[in-house]
């Protein structure tokens, strides 16, 4: 398929597809439920206290929001790199990056002690805040894939697709420092205060962003029958093998760095040495189901063209992706905070001890209604506008 | 409320100008409610944890009534603004206790996270929550070295007067800033603890060179608690 | 916008004879004139809101503890209405209005003297004055 005849469909509004769209409604109503529930009793009847703060609604809302940046790889790719292959592909990156930005958002708003306060949260500004920069930079993300997504559907601006290419790239890395930054700021943690902090998520995102992009794309034309084609998808998967390694490489640095500060090896041992749940999270789930059996399914000769184990190996990177936010995030709370170096600590108030955090069915509610708001973006977009290639099948061999 | 009115005349009729002088070098600055505050003070605690005892925790006892943080059987989620703390020398087993909140940051990392500007420093150097801006999104609580501060887990229904709180925002210690600013010059914990006989919690203006804070402080020195976060608490210990 | 309606609302109600019940407060006098208080109240409890939490100003005048003092008061078993009840003052009109208000989500929503025998501010405590610490 060349770019010059590359036509565009919406997809057929069949049963299934409104089928798919009211699943979908279905479950973001049943988490919207969920969340009045919640904020009528308040946090208590959820798993997070006063030692881990942020849980699971968290864990989803950070995955989707790096997700999002990383989705737009192909867009970034294509328009800012040249590169023609993926050229077909740039609108649905901007479709997908919107709609997991909107989902992840979304819960972040809902798990708010006063979502009601939504008003307050966008008119009074903290600009020493990275939090509220945050706001910024996502709902301005926002701005830019629909500048980019303007551009890519309008003939006559063609001419302008590579700057609002460029534009969207630097927008989402800034964007995903920002983010890894509300971790890495935070110097009194013993799990966050770290330079590596930020591009660590720079590179999750490129991970999580395409292995969320290859099942979206593959499902999308399953659906619509169009047969994606082999090397179209094996050409996104060594892209994600290249980013799962990068993941692995600086998670290994991570540790490394911290290894080396004896202040920082009390939080190394918790993480690392097998024992706690959160130990066994990272090595199990993060390095093992998340990153090492993707890489196999994706490099070894048996499995490397299969597109059974590409979709299974992608759909491991999120679950990956997920468990490692966990371990990030409510490990690194999980974790006491150090008020004596050296010295034991403890009182009523959980010093010095491992935090106990169990997540409740609340929280995960607040997930899927994120997960789903976000597809529901998606499965609109597709239906309304033409984003998939009519043939996404692989062109021929130039005769 | 009459009470309240009683000791403000009392403190205006004996000094006018507001600081009642009651000995020769001691002042008592008593805040007139009409005058904005400064930044001529900074109100600090001093901890001597050498008159701390272990088995003492008067002072929390006496912030949970008078702020009414009840004990709803929840200890997870159930706020505390002031807790003891005890810690453990593993070198020889020397065992402190101590009283840990809010340690009124002059750098407060809760101020320069929270997106709306909830969390602020007054210019007195008393740090707080403004409830009515606070979206309770909890960063301050990810952001605070001391794990000083709690989220409102439940709907609330027994506040009192002076303490307003409430579900859905972070509360942390205020210095009993409805006391200091009705120039009772103290605290609810450094009065319990004075009352039980430790007097190990000195509540005092630290910009003043002749208040018995400055002077101890002075004469004895004090340790911040990670002093490497370069944070210049308001609330300093003695004999770490 | 909606208080701009309901205002409206608030004064035809009166002009037909329908008003809230409004239960009886304690002073002879309110701090500013009735017709100024019904429509501005909100900005002056708004604007001491910020002035004390901000500004450590404590006076009375708007204070929104001041305004329960007066205006909430017991019934005759010397019970007082909570703000969920509409027999409290501020709730009566809240309602009778249509405008839901969260102050006492946070706020007391009784009068000081509705606490009993608790025994607040009024200690004059002179700790920091008349101690001395052992010196070991
Ligand atoms: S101790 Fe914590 S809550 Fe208090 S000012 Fe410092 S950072 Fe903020
Ligand atoms: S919970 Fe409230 S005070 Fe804390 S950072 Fe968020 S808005 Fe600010």
């Amino acid at each position: 398929m060349s770019i010059a005849s590359v036509r565009y469909a919406t997809l057929d509004a069949g049963r299934s597809y409104w089928g798919l769209l009211a699943v979908l409604a279905g479950m973001t109503l049943v988490g919207l439920a969920g969340f009045l529930h919640l904020e009528h009793e308040g946090h208590w009847i959820t798993g997070m206290n006063n030692q881990v703060v942020w849980g699971i609604p968290h864990v989803f809302a950070v995955f989707l929001i790096v997700a999002a940046s990383g989705a737009l790889n192909v867009a970034s790719i294509a328009s800012v790199f040249g590169q023609v292959t993926y050229k077909p592909l740039a609108r649905l990156s901007g479709l997908l990056a919107a709609g997991l930005l909107i989902g992840g958002l979304a819960i972040l708003v809902l798990d708010l002690g006063r979502p009601d306060r939504l008003i307050v949260a966008m008119t009074y500004y903290n600009f020493k805040s990275i939090f509220a920069w945050n706001i910024f930079l996502y709902t301005g993300l926002l701005a830019v894939i629909a500048l980019y997504m303007f551009v890519l559907f309008q003939p006559a601006f063609a001419r302008w697709t590579r700057a609002a290419g460029i534009l969207a790239l630097l927008w989402r890395l800034v964007l995903t420092t920002g983010t890894g930054a509300i971790f890495g700021f935070l110097v009194a943690r013993q799990g966050y205060d770290a330079a590596i902090m930020a591009p660590l998520f720079i590179i999750m995102s490129f991970s999580f962003g395409t292995a969320v992009f290859m099942l979206v794309l593959t499902a999308a034309g399953r659906g619509s029958g169009r047969v994606l084609g082999d090397a179209l998808l094996f050409r996104l998967k060594n892209l994600l093998a290249i980013f799962v390694s990068a993941v692995l490489y600086f998670v290994l640095a991570y540790h490394i760095t911290n290894l080396y500060a004896t202040e920082h090896h009390g939080y190394e041992a918790f993480i690392l040495n097998f024992e706690s749940l959160y130990s066994k999270l990272f090595w199990i789930g993060q390095v093992g189901f998340g990153s090492l059996v993707p890489l196999a399914l994706f490099y070894a000769p048996r499995t490397r063209t299969c597109r059974i184990s590409t979709h299974v190996g992608a759909g491991l990177v999120i679950l990956g992706g997920l468990i490692q936010m966990y371990v990030i995030i409510i490990g690194g709370q999980a974790y006491p905070l150090v008020l004596f170096p050296g010295m034991e600590e403890s009182s009523s108030f959980y010093d010095g001890v491992i935090a106990s955090y169990v997540p409740s069915i609340w929280e995960f509610l607040l997930g899927f209604t994120g997960v789903a708001i976000g597809l529901i973006v998606v499965v609109a977009g597709l239906g309304a506008l033409g984003i998939l290639p009519e043939d996404l099948s692989d062109p021929k061999p130039a005769s | 409320m009459s009470l309240d009115l009683t000791r403000r005349e009392f403190l205006q009729g004996a000094g006018a100008a507001g600081a009642l002088t009651l000995a020769p070098g001691v002042f008592l600055y008593a805040k007139d409610p009409e005058v904005p505050v400064t930044d001529a003070v900074r109100w600090g605690l001093l901890v001597d944890t050498r008159l701390c005892q272990e088995d003492c925790d008067a002072c929390v006892e006496a912030c949970n009534e008078e702020h009414n943080l009840e004990d709803l059987g929840r200890p997870e989620t159930d706020a505390q603004w002031i807790r003891k703390l005890t810690v453990r020398d593993p070198l020889g087993g020397r065992t402190i206790s101590l009283p840990m909140m809010c340690q009124h940051c002059e750098n407060p990392p809760c101020v320069d996270v929270c997106p709306t500007g909830a969390s602020f420093r007054r210019i007195d150097g008393i740090v707080l929550v403004d409830k009515h801006t606070c979206i309770g999104c909890r960063y301050c609580m990810m952001a605070c070295p001391y794990k000083a501060r709690s989220f409102i887990h439940e709907n609330l229904t027994e506040q009192l007067p002076h303490a307003p709180r409430g579900k859905g925002c972070v509360e942390s210690c205020t210095m009993c800033v409805h006391k200091v600013d009705a120039g009772e010059n103290t605290t609810a914990c450094a009065e319990a603890c004075h009352k039980d006989g430790h007097q190990a919690i000195l509540f005092g203006d630290l910009n003043d060179p002749d208040s018995e804070i400055s002077k101890r402080i002075r004469e004895f020195g004090a340790t911040q608690i990670r002093a490497d976060l370069g944070l210049n608490t308001g609330v300093r210990y003695q004999n770490l | 916008m909606l208080s701009v309606v309901a205002l409206t609302a608030f004064s035809n109600a009166s002009a037909e004879g329908l008003e809230p019940f409004v239960p009886k407060a304690k002073g002879e006098q309110c701090v500013e004139p009735t017709q100024v208080m019904r429509e501005r109240h909100w900005e002056f409890i708004l604007h001491q809101r910020d002035e004390t939490m901000y500004k450590g100003i404590r006076t009375t005048r708007h204070s929104l503890k001041n305004c329960l003092e007066c205006h909430v008061q017991p019934d005759e078993e010397g019970r007082f209405p909570r703000s969920s009840e509409t027999t409290h003052f501020c709730t009566s009109c809240h309602v009778f209005a249509g405008i839901r208000v969260d102050c006492f989500e946070c706020h007391a929503d009784r009068p000081h003297e509705a606490y009993g025998a608790i025994p607040r501010h009024s200690r004059l405590s002179l700790n920091d004055l008349f101690r001395r610490r052992p010196i070991q």
